[in-house]
């Protein structure tokens, strides 16, 4: 939307929501529109000059807005604020019952009460044509880890956590001072400050194998920042190596499930990628999986410690199953 | 001094919420500041005809009638009130809360914008929704493919689309004709919906493989869903059964593999390593994952399971030549 079909709809809702809160400040409406100071009261001004056919003193509108404080002494008969767009009733009504249909996320007593009361107050309501489902396949070790974790966030408690980092296929315990509990892509994740590793990480739930709360307060430093998720949960960075791989229409599935950077179909059905990665150990596990269903073209080292790997992986299985009395 | 356009837009609501008589255009012309900068009857046709469409789609809902039966009676407009204003709403704190998380799920532009909308309208009936109160557990739901926006709107329209869509090799891409339903976001991946008019079905679709630019096909309204569809159960019937477990018997290196061992029971030590048994939840799967941790697992049982990692590495073996 640009600033000039925004200003319509909050032009039309400011006379209702200043009704309904007598003497409220100029900062704090403007926060609540997200707008500065400055464009309210313009807006105030221009709200100023409306009114009703006659455009008499006693017919427009009438607020005082010369110091902090802003009252409204004559609304012109605009008491109520319009009613919802079917676009703005479905993005939040879509968004609610996706909450309601998630239990042990949220109180979803509350989201259905919220729920019932805005879709009787919406009207008319059109089906949405939307659904989205928030829940994720989680297996009962990962609910009980779930509601530790939620516990600590919620009484703003650091945890001690063992915790399985999937790309160097080591575990490891950390305390953590958590900030949020994230649920993204069917997957929950604790968001907080690693007193091991200095920085904000996300945890995914289901690779943390303990969770003891802590008696003592979750502190993340001032500085410690939320991930945006807006783009991702996870960013392309300049020092991460890239492989260019060739993939058969069996591991097709790779280039969806995985970030990659660049993916070009061949002709012979085949498709080629690009794809970052940290840690070497983890692309080389991903290969070995991948079996022949992937051609490593690129760097010469990845494919060389794959062929190491698997030329050592055939030789014990040979060697131990041999030795193993059937 | 002229009028500014979002003035008039205000004078002319309130003008027209406060009349119960259908006003015609050339009554509104007159008494409604703004218009009479219009030099000509053309001119003003053409502002009041944009005027009236900026209202209609930011959902003011415009009347027209006529005043009476008399000859030469013209169309009149007026807003009826209760058609125009939000019902009464009133949340308890934590209702307010529910809302404030809702309203924070989406990371769309598209969505964030529709729920803002609707936040300022909320807040304009006397509900404070406070949109940075912590949440215990924050929900995100991304919208951030090019095909989302005008799905969506060819859903709500009820209008049939054409785009290019590409399966997975072998699949190749075709151009598919789609009444389109609904859209779902499950698991992180979103999908439409609808009734594949060429298959002549109901067909699911992934967003994220539909290639360039999606069409309109027809006029609005040329459709109906039918009733009783339920779409998200058309999208999650393809659920595998978590319950199917296989078990299976591996030696692993000391200390290595640790990916495997927190899933995994030590039942003995052996020839400088662990004997564990694990119940392998997705047997299909297993094989890739197996493969993966190379020399530090041997799979010892079920032979089919030792017969495919087996396959899996000297795959590997010949993909890295």
């Amino acid at each position: 939307m640009t600033a000039s079909n925004e200003r319509l709809p909050r032009l039309l809702a400011l006379v209702p929501y200043l009704l309904n809160r007598p003497a409220i400040t100029v900062k704090e409406a403007a926060a609540d529109f997200g707008i500065t100071p400055k464009q309210l009261r313009k807006d105030l001004e221009l709200l100023w000059m409306c009114g009703l056919p006659g455009y008499g003193p006693g017919d427009l509108i009438d607020l005082s807005f010369e110091g902090e404080t802003i009252t409204v002494s004559f609304d012109a008969g605009m008491n109520r604020p319009l009613r919802l767009t079917a676009a703005e009733a479905s993005s939040l009504l879509v968004a609610l019952r996706a909450l309601s249909d998630t239990p042990g996320v949220v109180d979803t007593d509350a989201v259905q009460r919220a729920l019932a009361k805005i879709e009787s107050a919406v009207g008319k309501a059109q089906p949405a044509g939307m659904v989205v489902g928030l829940g994720a396949f989680e297996r009962e070790e990962t609910a009980e880890i779930r509601a530790a974790v939620q516990d600590a966030v919620k009484r703003e408690r650091a945890v001690r956590i063992r915790y399985y980092s999937q790309s160097h296929d080591a575990m490891s315990d950390r305390i953590v001072d958590p900030m949020r509990l994230l649920l993204v892509e069917g997957r929950g994740y604790l968001e907080g400050w690693c007193r091991s590793a200095l920085g904000v990480r996300l945890f995914r739930l289901d690779r943390i194998d303990e969770v003891q709360v802590l008696d003592e307060p979750s502190s993340p430093p001032p500085h410690a920042r939320l991930t945006d998720t807006s783009e991702g949960l996870f960013q392309p960075r300049d020092d991460q190596k890239i492989a260019v791989l060739l993939l058969e229409p069996d591991a097709h599935w790779v280039a969806e499930y995985y970030p990659v950077d660049h993916a070009a179909e061949l002709s012979d059905g085949r498709t080629r990628v690009l794809m970052r990665y940290d840690d070497s150990s983890w692309m080389v596990r991903l290969l070995l999986g991948l079996g022949g269903d992937v051609h490593v073209e690129q760097p010469v080292e990845l494919a060389g410690e794959v062929r190491r790997r698997a030329e050592e992986a055939l030789r014990r299985a040979d060697h131990l199953l041999s030795t193993q009395d059937v | 001094m002229a009028i500014a356009r979002a003035e008039r837009l205000v004078n002319l609501v309130l003008c027209l919420l406060s009349t119960r008589q259908y006003l015609t255009a050339e009554r509104i012309r007159a008494i409604v500041p703004g218009y009479h900068e219009a030099p000509t009857d053309e001119a003003f046709f053409r502002m009041f005809e944009r005027d009236k469409s900026e209202l209609r789609d930011l959902g003011v809902p415009l009347e027209t009638g006529r005043q009476s039966n008399a000859e030469g009676a013209e169309d009149g407009y007026r807003i009826a009130r209760r058609d125009y204003e939000l019902g009464d709403i009133d949340l308890e704190p934590d209702e307010a809360a529910a809302v404030a998380l809702a309203a924070r799920l989406w990371d769309s532009p598209q969505l964030t914008g529709a729920v803002h909308g609707a936040l300022i309208k909320l807040r304009a009936a006397g509900v404070d929704v406070d949109q940075d109160a912590p949440a215990a557990v924050e929900p995100k739901v991304r919208a951030n493919e090019p095909a989302f926006p005008p799905l969506l709107q060819a859903v709500q329209a009820g209008q049939t689309v054409a785009f290019d869509y590409r399966k997975p090799p072998p699949g190749g891409q075709k151009e598919r004709t789609v009444e389109p339903w609904g859209v779902v976001a499950w698991r992180g991946k979103w999908y439409l919906v609808g009734w594949d008019r060429e298959r002549d079905d109901t067909r699911c679709f992934r967003l994220s493989r539909i290639v360039g630019t999606v069409r309109t096909v027809g006029k609005p309204g040329a459709f109906k869903v039918p009733e009783g569809v339920d779409l998200m159960s058309l999208i999650a019937r393809t659920e595998v059964d978590p319950h199917h477990t296989a078990p299976a018997k591996i030696w692993v290196v000391k200390g290595r593999a640790q990916g495997l061992r927190r899933h995994a029971k030590i039942i003995e030590e052996r020839d400088g390593g662990d004997v564990v048994e694990i119940d392998l939840k997705f047997p299909d799967s297993a094989a890739k994952w197996l493969a993966g941790f190379g020399p530090d697992v041997v799979v010892l049982e079920p032979e089919v399971l030792q017969k495919s990692v087996r396959d899996r590495l000297q795959g590997a073996l010949e993909g890295a030549r």
